[in-house]
Order: C-alpha cells, then sequence, then structure tokens
C-alpha cells in the first residue's frame, strides 16, 4: 500500500506514458486496417480518411469507448485475489501495457499480422496468470472474449452478406440502377446514423455521465439518423448520371451515389473502431489510475476520468498524424477493385458488429470483423478475387500474438516488481 | 516504422481487365485478316506480307499476355467465377488468334491466290468472321459488369442477348463457309490439286476463327449458369 503512495505521481505519469505509447501505436497502424475498405474503393482521398478517423475515433473512443476499457480495466483480472497486494495490479497493467505497445511495434514493423486487441488481452492474462496465479484470471470472462473473437467476424460475415444481397436485389440487379440507388441509398444512410448512434446512446453515454431512458434513446437515435440522411439526400440529389464515365464500366454512375454512403460509413467505422481499440490502450491506464487516486483500493468503483479517455483519443490521432497516413496510402494502393458498393456493405457490417462488441463490453479485433465482413460480400459474389491465405493469416496471429503478448508482459511485470521493491 | 498491412493483402488481383485486354489484343490480331484479304485479293504481296508479320506479332503478344495472366491465378484465389471455366474462356480467346494466324501463314506461305469465282465471297467470309471476333470481344466487355452485378439481375440478360447475336454471326459464317467451298468444289477440278487442298484448309481455319469466337461465348454461357 506504501509503495503506491509512494510512488503515486510516478505511476500516473508512466501509465499516462504506456498509454500514450499503445494509443499512438492503434493509431499508426490500426487505424489504417479499419479505413483500407473506405480508402480501397475510393471513395475518400487519403486526406479526407485521416481528417475523418481523427475525428470519429476520437469521438468513439470518447463516447462510447467506456464499456470495453472497462472490461480491460477491470473484467479480465479478478480484482479480489489482489485487496491485499494492489500494487502487483499497478505493476501488471504497466507492463501489459509496454508489452502490447512493444509487440505492436515489432510486429507491424516486420509485416506480421497483429491485432491490437489480442496483444493486450493476451499481455493482461499472461501476468496475471503467471505474476499472480492462475486464479486471479477470471477465466470465464476470457472465455466470452475469445468466443466473441470467433463470433465476431462470422456475425459481420452474415450482415455483410445480408446488405450486399439487398443492395444487388434493390439496385445493381435492377433496369434502373442509377435511379434506384438515388432512391434507396438514403436509407441506407438513414441505418448508418441510426444504429451507431442508438448503441452509442444506450450503452456507452453512462460513462461520460449522460443518462436517457429508452424512448429517448431511440428518439435521437432517428434524429441523427435523419440528420444525416438529409445531408446525405443533398449530396446525392447533385449527383448526375455521367454518360462519358458510364462508357467504359455502366455502373460507374451508380457508384457515384454509393460513394456518398461510403463516406457516411467510412466514419461509422472510424467511430466503432475509436469506441472499442481505444480501450486497449486506456483499459490498463484507467486501472492503474483507479489505484492510485484511491490510494490502493482496488474494488472501489471511481467512475472513468475523461482525461484518461481524452489520452486514448490523442494518442491515436497523433499515431494517425505521424505514420498512419504512410500505411493508409499502401492499403489504398494496394486495394484496386474494391468499389464503394462493397467497400460500404463491407464495412457497414464490421462497424455495426464492433459497435454492438463496444456496447457489450467485448474487446474484439477490428481488423477480424472486417476481414470476415468482406468475406461475407465475397460469398454473395461481390468480390472479383478474394485471397484466402489472409485467413491463414489470421489464425497466425492468434497463434502468435497470444503468447508472445502474454510472455513480453511477464517479463515487464518481474522487471518493475524488481525496482520497485 | 515499416509500412506493412495484411488487411490489404486480402483483396487479390481481378483477372477481369486482364482478360478484356487480352480480349482486345486477340481481335485487334483478328481484324487484321480484313486488310489481309484485300490485299490478297489485290494481289498486293508486300502488303500482304506486312500484315502477315503483324498478324503473327499480334498473336505472340496475345500470347505473353496470356501466360501471364495464368501465372497470376493462384489457387488460393476465391472468385465469382470458377477458376477453370474463367482460364477455358481465356484459352478460348487466345485460339481465336492463333486460328488468324494459322489462315494467314497458310495463304502467305504458299503464294495463294484465290480463284475469282470465290473471292468475293470469301472477302464476305472474311468480313463475317471479323463480325464474330468483335462480338465476342463486346461480350467479354461486358465482364466487368456482371462482376459489379455479381453475374445476376439484369445484366444477365443484356450479356445474353449479346452471346445470341455471337450464335447468329457464327451460324452466318458457317452458311457461307458451305457456300464457298460448294463453289470451290464445282471448279476444284480445273486447279492443281495441292492448291485445292489448301484453299480448302484455309476455308476451314478462316470458319474456325468464328467458331473459337464462339466458344469463347458458350464458355462465358458457364459463368451465368447458376
Amino acid at each position: 500500500m506504501n509503495i503506491i503512495i509512494e510512488n503515486a505521481t510516478l505511476f500516473l505519469v508512466l501509465a499516462g506514458i504506456f498509454g500514450l505509447f499503445m494509443a499512438w501505436g492503434i493509431g499508426a497502424n490500426d487505424v489504417a486496417n479499419a479505413m483500407a475498405t473506405s480508402v480501397g474503393s475510393k471513395a475518400l482521398t487519403i486526406k479526407q480518411a485521416i481528417l475523418i478517423a481523427a475525428v470519429f475515433e476520437f469521438a468513439g473512443a470518447i463516447l462510447a469507448g467506456g464499456q470495453v476499457t472497462k472490461t480491460i480495466r477491470k473484467g479480465i483480472i479478478d480484482a479480489k485475489v489482489l485487496e491485499s497486494t494492489p500494487e502487483l495490479l499497478v505493476y501488471g497493467m504497466l507492463a501489459a501495457l509496454l508489452a502490447a505497445g512493444c509487440w505492436l511495434l515489432i510486429a507491424s514493423h516486420k509485416g506480421w499480422p497483429v491485432s491490437t486487441t489480442h496483444s493486450i488481452v493476451g499481455a493482461i492474462v499472461g501476468f496475471a496468470m503467471v505474476g499472480i496465479g492462475i486464479e486471479a484470471v477470471s477465466w470465464g470472462k476470457v472465455g466470452f472474449i475469445v468466443a466473441s473473437w470467433v463470433v465476431s467476424p462470422v456475425l459481420a460475415g452474415v450482415i455483410a452478406y445480408a446488405l450486399f444481397r439487398s443492395v444487388q436485389k434493390l439496385i445493381l440487379d435492377t433496369e434502373n440502377p442509377f435511379d434506384n440507388a438515388k432512391k434507396y441509398v438514403p436509407f441506407y444512410i438513414f441505418m448508418v446514423g441510426f444504429i451507431i448512434s442508438l448503441v452509442t446512446l444506450v450503452k456507452g453515454l453512462k460513462h461520460v455521465g449522460l443518462h436517457t431512458s429508452t424512448l429517448e434513446n431511440y428518439f435521437y437515435a432517428t434524429l441523427i439518423g435523419l440528420l444525416i440522411t438529409a445531408l446525405g439526400v443533398m449530396v446525392i440529389r447533385k449527383i448526375k448520371m455521367n454518360e462519358t464515365l458510364n462508357k467504359d464500366f455502366h455502373y460507374a454512375s451508380v457508384e457515384k451515389v454509393f460513394a456518398v454512403l461510403m463516406v457516411v460509413t467510412a466514419c461509422a467505422m472510424a467511430f466503432a473502431h475509436g469506441s472499442n481499440d481505444v480501450a486497449n490502450a486506456i483499459g490498463p491506464v484507467a486501472a492503474i489510475v483507479g489505484i492510485v487516486q484511491s490510494g490502493g483500493e482496488i474494488a472501489q468503483k471511481s467512475a472513468l476520468s475523461v482525461w484518461v479517455l481524452l489520452i486514448g483519443g490523442a494518442g491515436i490521432v497523433a499515431g494517425l498524424m505521424m505514420y498512419g497516413h504512410k500505411v493508409m496510402a499502401t492499403v489504398g494502393h494496394n486495394i484496386t477493385e474494391l468499389t464503394p458498393s462493397r467497400g460500404f456493405a463491407a464495412t457497414l457490417a464490421a462497424a455495426t458488429t464492433v459497435v454492438l462488441a463496444s456496447g457489450t463490453g467485448l474487446p474484439i479485433s477490428t481488423t477480424h470483423t472486417l476481414v470476415g465482413a468482406v468475406l461475407g460480400v465475397g460469398l454473395a459474389r461481390g468480390m472479383a478475387a478474394l485471397n484466402l491465405t489472409v485467413i491463414r493469416n489470421i489464425f497466425m496471429s492468434w497463434i502468435i500474438t497470444l503468447p508472445a503478448g502474454a510472455i513480453l508482459a511477464i517479463i515487464f511485470f518481474y522487471v518493475l516488481k524488481g525496482i520497485f521493491s | 516504422m515499416a509500412v506493412s498491412n495484411y488487411m490489404s493483402g486480402i483483396f487479390g488481383t481481378s483477372p477481369v481487365k486482364p482478360m478484356q485486354v487480352h480480349m482486345e489484343k486477340v481481335h485487334e490480331c483478328v481484324s487484321l485478316l480484313v486488310p489481309f484479304c484485300e490485299a490478297l485479293i489485290a494481289e498486293n504481296w508486300k502488303t500482304v506480307e506486312k500484315l502477315q508479320k503483324q498478324i503473327s506479332g499480334l498473336e505472340n503478344e496475345a500470347d505473353v499476355m496470356k501466360k501471364e495472366l495464368r501465372m497470376n491465378l493462384p489457387k488460393g484465389l476465391f472468385m465469382q467465377v470458377s477458376r477453370q471455366d474463367l482460364l477455358e474462356v481465356l484459352t478460348a480467346q487466345d485460339r481465336i488468334a492463333n486460328k488468324a494466324k494459322d489462315v494467314a501463314g497458310i495463304i502467305l506461305g504458299r503464294k495463294m491466290i484465290l480463284p475469282k469465282t470465290i473471292a468475293a465471297d470469301y472477302s464476305k467470309f472474311i468480313q463475317r468472321v471479323v463480325d464474330a471476333s468483335e462480338q465476342a470481344k463486346i461480350t467479354i466487355n461486358e465482364l466487368d459488369e456482371l462482376v459489379e452485378t455479381g453475374f445476376r439481375g439484369s445484366e444477365v440478360k443484356l450479356v445474353q442477348t449479346m452471346l445470341k447475336k455471337l450464335d447468329k454471326i457464327e451460324s452466318n459464317t458457317d452458311t457461307l463457309e458451305r457456300k464457298i467451298r460448294g463453289k470451290l468444289f464445282q471448279i476444284e477440278n480445273d486447279m492443281p490439286p495441292l492448291e485445292a487442298m489448301f484453299l480448302y484448309k484455309v476455308i476451314e481455319a478462316t470458319g474456325d476463327v468464328a467458331d473459337q469466337a464462339q466458344r469463347v461465348g458458350s464458355r462465358l454461357q458457364l459463368f451465368l449458369a447458376r
């Protein structure tokens, strides 16, 4: 207990720096994955994508990131075991942050498939298991999280399949795809606004101190949905059939309409990513801050400090500004065949799944979810060619990242423990 | 930090554009048969030789494209159409150019002279054969639209009309071929036998160009069959 009070400032500063480092890593690398379909479909320029990502990642982190932060902070480790030795949790969380951050840096440097979520969860479980004891891990909760890693790509795939089939039925496969696109795309835009704001209202906002009733939630979600739709309709109205563009590819004008939808969906995706993945960086920070501020009390139910969320948001934006644009440019360059109609279906499916997971407090991998969604569109005969070896890479990332995060965390944990005691 | 990303890795390179470019090359090659035939009838051997070289060169280019495309179709690729069907369309496309090269090759190699009675018919025949190749090209040009619609809906109907037209052109070339054979049969005894034999062969090879164009269509039809 004394250790915590003696080193309170040091712990807070370290937590802040490590959290910022991790968030920076997410911004530099992971955000590009989340925005891949948006940039790849050429609906957005790199600059626009960066701007959207910066704004909506931040908003997602602040407005809807609370639930996942809570899980990372106190869902994985059973705090009761640690009541007499809270400093161990501080070391552990610091170690986990450092481990996940380093692993992220190494893996993305080498080009290995890496998931920030898997790194941090692996790291926390690792230090808890070895540094404290097997019983310190809430295995039920961890099992639930791992199950969600399987369910989320599948769910996103199913939603993407259904979405794309509906796009085919209503727009692409009809006699007048252009007119139908203008007619139905606003409904999709409404759907994006409605779903994202509803989940946020229901699950997220209580962490920033706003409490709303169910009826109010639906009312506000509808209002936001309509507002975004109105904006979208204004832009879509201006799109005219372009005969010269259509000569080479008859669906060029149709895709122009979908591009509007893609922009809206890209915002939703950045928001979703912010709401889920920022927690990977700030969950441990929140845990440390909670303990330090209460002078060593773990079970204390303090609310999430807004400045912690701000660190996460700021870190992501910084990473995005410094390196993210490079990664995004590569992504945009590599994905040449994706059209907005596909990009939208895959992205919205992934964003919906991720936001739902955020609302439930489940830390999932945005990238894997997006891959699942893309495959879903592919199964609806939507993609000209998909490279299935990527699925193998995903399994690789499971096999490598979890133990790598865990081992690094264990090493850092013992180093920190040695330094402070 | 190195720039690397495995998210973008999932998007394979679509074979559609290369298929279309290949077909364009093939048609460019085949369409030279029209001036080739004109020069032949005018007995302008310099032009005949020059055009034969061009036809052969374009056929070679198409061949290289075909090989490159095949190399870029790994087995792990998940496509809207079966890999085998796609490769068969490609082979059929390539054979159109092969046959055109055969026609030009035999004619130049044997310094063939078309009998006056069939010259006009042969010229018409060639034109129709080139039409078949063009119709195949037009149809292949719809591949990207088919990809966009996921091989469903009204686009499929459009392509099916195009394929019907291709069939019609091909059956038209068959009629013309029969007519020319009939005329040749009447004069074959007045010709050196070898000359007549090879003329039959050229007529057959010319007809094969249209046959292969139709084959492209029938293979494409398999994409539409669900």
